[in-house]
């Protein structure tokens, strides 16, 4: 493996966890079995629906009232409100 | 065989418009239809059938039909399943479709252009329909339409859809593409999208995109920054708060002067009813039966125009899905999905709509509860029967800033049925469904819209006649019905009671009364609750007719309401009528979309069970102040 590799790894941070005014973008969209209710590959195929692709420029622009949860993500030209648990899938940097 | 199909004056074709939510999908629908259109159910689902006819200006038929958006055919929900099936050719009597016209919104491509190329695959003509070209010119968006048809190997259109002149493009390239003919169906290539399929459908409309679309750099738009204040954590729900009490502040008070219109016409409609006719059967039918019954009840149709008003402007204005945002944390907690807060705001107006609305869930479980609890929302029915008690027995006067008492009770009272809901939709996730993980949320924030006047004057007009229908015929028929109950039998001679103690609905309110005596309900109240099981708003006109008969010359309603009621009757009344499912249209419709008369009985029993309780408890509290 290169290092390049292992770098994009450690600067990489889920959606889930990211605040307000995070910009960055999609390095990988992986919904693990059983944290949500739908079967992962469904998850992947919705959440790539919405815009969520390797490579997409993404950035959060609002957060809830109550727990800055959900989130409201800039994806291309859509704003898709996600909750943070089902952005969790989402890795970025 | 010919290898064209026949167009022009011998065959109508047959159009099917598809496309993602808030592409302007429906606009475009009524800038062809017009007024030609029909909504209805499809057989077997209550998903939504809009069909249209039009003529071309070249003089082609076409016959359109508007489906349910959705970002693809993979179908989630009992919505995109007739989607798909309508377009697969498989939906039992729709005829197949010659052309699809698939609608992207110039503003934001991506989701059009990938639906776009899953559709070349179903074998269908496609016509790609750019709509809202408009507010993409004015943001500074050059679309190349000839490079993306070539780019896509589909022909490209655009329009707008709001203008008349907007739509000269399209209409010249269907008689075009109609003056051709249309090329025969092809094979159905079309299989389930994987998700490397989706990402590749993707990453071809962004390659589209890059090749014939021209973005300004680093547009900041309206929308974000209206964003900033409505969706701010602190100023979001502060104005969310604000808007629905304006929203109750202006059903109370901005309604009072053309009900009190509407309520002369009916007096003076009265008075000369009984000026022509002589004293008699016929007389009391006509003014005690129907014109008090129908009266009382057409008086609250400005309350419903303003409510549906608002909603409808909200929805239109793109405010909807930011409060679904808003209110998604708060509702997980009760067990409910973001997406629930449309429905159940619907049901403010009506629980029907509101009910099917929560099609939009596709969670079958979130769906269940979201359905069982919208009749717990104030639905515009209630409406009559709070105006009534709320303007008879609570004081019109300021408390504090020029805030109406009146106003603050109805407030309460709609605060009531959001929070019984939500209570209810906690208890059942917490007795049933505690281990559950909740389903995602994903949710399109459109851009702003300013609202179409003719959009929302076609759909108020259609909610007014609706409940004009209702109010002509269940009303009507419901009024007639509680004057020959409370005024037959005649009275024998020499009677010294009033002639309605010995009629059919004394003997139906005495039988029905031992059940609610302890709620500090008297049989008159007992029938008008009989008779409104038909619908809530009846419960006023019984309670008009009822007192009619037994007093005729009686002034107002709510007058002689306050004469004959103590103030614990009626606030226990208000508290049954946040509970009690008053309304057989909403059980049918629950059972409909459920699919099993088990949840319309689960509805009956647990919401007569709510209401008795609450209105106990009201009246024992109530009296025991000093009521």
């Amino acid at each position: 493996m290169e290092y390049g590799t292992l770098d994009a790894l450690v600067s990489t941070t889920t959606l889930g966890a990211a605040r307000k005014g995070f910009r960055g973008t999609v390095v990988s969209v992986l919904p693990i079995e059983g944290v949500g209710r739908l079967p992962a590959d469904e998850m992947e195929r919705r959440l790539v629906e919405m815009g969520f692709i390797e490579g997409a420029e993404i950035e959060i622009i609002h957060e809830g009232p109550i727990r800055r949860d959900p989130i409201a993500v800039r994806v291309g030209s859509a704003t898709v409100a996600l909750r943070r648990r089902d952005a969790l899938a989402i890795l970025a940097e | 065989m010919p290898n064209t199909m026949p167009t022009g004056g011998d065959r109508t074709a047959r159009v099917a418009l598809i496309g993602a939510p808030n592409s302007g999908k429906t606009s475009l629908f009524n800038a062809l239809t017009g007024s030609n259109q029909r909504v209805g159910n499809y057989s077997g689902v209550t998903v939504e059938r809009k069909e249209g006819t039009a003529t071309t200006p070249g003089g082609h038929r076409l016959s359109i039909i508007d489906l349910p958006g959705t970002h693809s055919l993979r179908a989630r929900s009992p919505d995109e399943e007739v989607t798909r099936d309508i377009v697969l050719g498989a939906y039992p009597d729709v005829p197949a479709t010659d052309l699809l016209l698939v609608v992207a919104d110039a503003t934001h491509l991506r989701p059009g252009l990938r639906l776009a190329q899953e559709l070349k695959r179903v074998g269908i003509p496609v016509l790609l329909v750019v709509n809202m070209i408009d507010i993409a010119a004015a943001r500074g968006i050059e679309i190349d339409l000839d490079r993306m048809s070539a780019e896509l190997g589909l022909p490209v259109v655009a329009s707008t859809a709001v203008r008349k002149a907007g739509m000269a493009a399209l209409h010249a390239r269907l008689d075009r593409m109609l003056d051709e003919g249309l090329a025969p169906r092809g094979a159905l290539e079309w299989t389930h999208p994987t998700a490397t399929d989706l990402r590749a459908a993707l990453r071809e409309a962004d390659r589209v995109i890059a090749a014939s679309v021209r973005l300004p750099a680093a547009p900041r738009t309206a929308t974000s920054v209206i964003d900033t204040v409505v969706l701010h954590p602190v100023a979001g729900p502060i104005i969310l708060l604000g808007l629905m009490f304006a929203m109750f502040q202006a059903v109370f008070a901005g309604a009072a002067p053309i009900m009190d219109l509407i309520a002369a016409g009916f007096e003076s409609l009265a008075a000369v009813v009984e000026a022509t006719l002589p004293a008699g059967l016929l007389r009391s039918l006509l003014v005690e039966g129907a014109l008090a019954g129908v009266g009382a009840v057409m008086i609250f149709l400005p309350q419903i125009v303003i409510l549906f008003l608002f909603i409808l402007l909200l929805e239109d204005l793109g405010y909807m899905a930011r409060a679904a945002f808003l209110m998604d944390n708060l509702m997980g907690h009760a067990g409910l999905h973001g997406r629930a807060f449309i429905p159940l705001l619907s049901s403010f107006a009506c629980a029907i709509p509101g009910i099917m609305a929560a099609r939009v869930i596709d969670d079958r479980r979130d769906r269940l509860v979201t359905i069982l609890i919208a009749p717990l929302m104030t639905c515009s029915a209630r409406i009559p029967v709070y105006t009534l008690l709320i303007g008879a027995f609570i004081p019109a006067r300021d408390v504090i800033g020029g805030i109406g008492l009146q106003g603050l009770v109805m407030f309460g009272l709609f605060a009531a049925g959001v929070v019984s809901a939500l209570t209810v939709a906690l208890a059942v996730r917490l007795v049933f469904r505690r281990h559950e993980i909740p389903a995602p949320l994903m949710l399109d924030l459109p851009d702003y819209k300013l609202p179409r006047l003719s959009g929302v004057l076609l759909g108020l007009w259609q909610r007014a006649w609706t409940f004009l229908r209702r109010a002509g015929t269940i009303i009507f028929a419901a009024s007639v019905v509680i004057w020959v109950l409370s005024s037959f039998p005649l009275p024998p001679e020499g009677a010294t009671g009033p002639a309605i103690d010995y009629s059919f609905a004394a003997a139906i309110g005495h039988l029905v009364e031992p059940l609610l005596r302890p709620l500090g309900f008297n049989w008159e109240i007992a029938v008008a609750l009989v008779a409104g099981l038909a619908a809530r708003e009846v419960t006023v006109a019984g309670l008009a007719t009822v007192y009619a008969v037994s007093s005729p010359g009686a002034a107002a309603l709510g007058t002689a309401l306050a004469a004959e009621w103590s103030l614990a009757t009626a606030l226990a009344l208000l508290a049954w009528f946040i509970f009690a499912p008053q309304c057989l249209s909403t059980l049918v419709v629950i059972r409909r979309e459920t699919g099993r008369a088990r949840w319309m009985w689960v509805t009956v029993v647990y919401m007569f069970t709510l209401a008795w309780l609450a209105a106990f408890a009201t009246y024992r509290i109530a009296t025991l102040l000093g009521g």
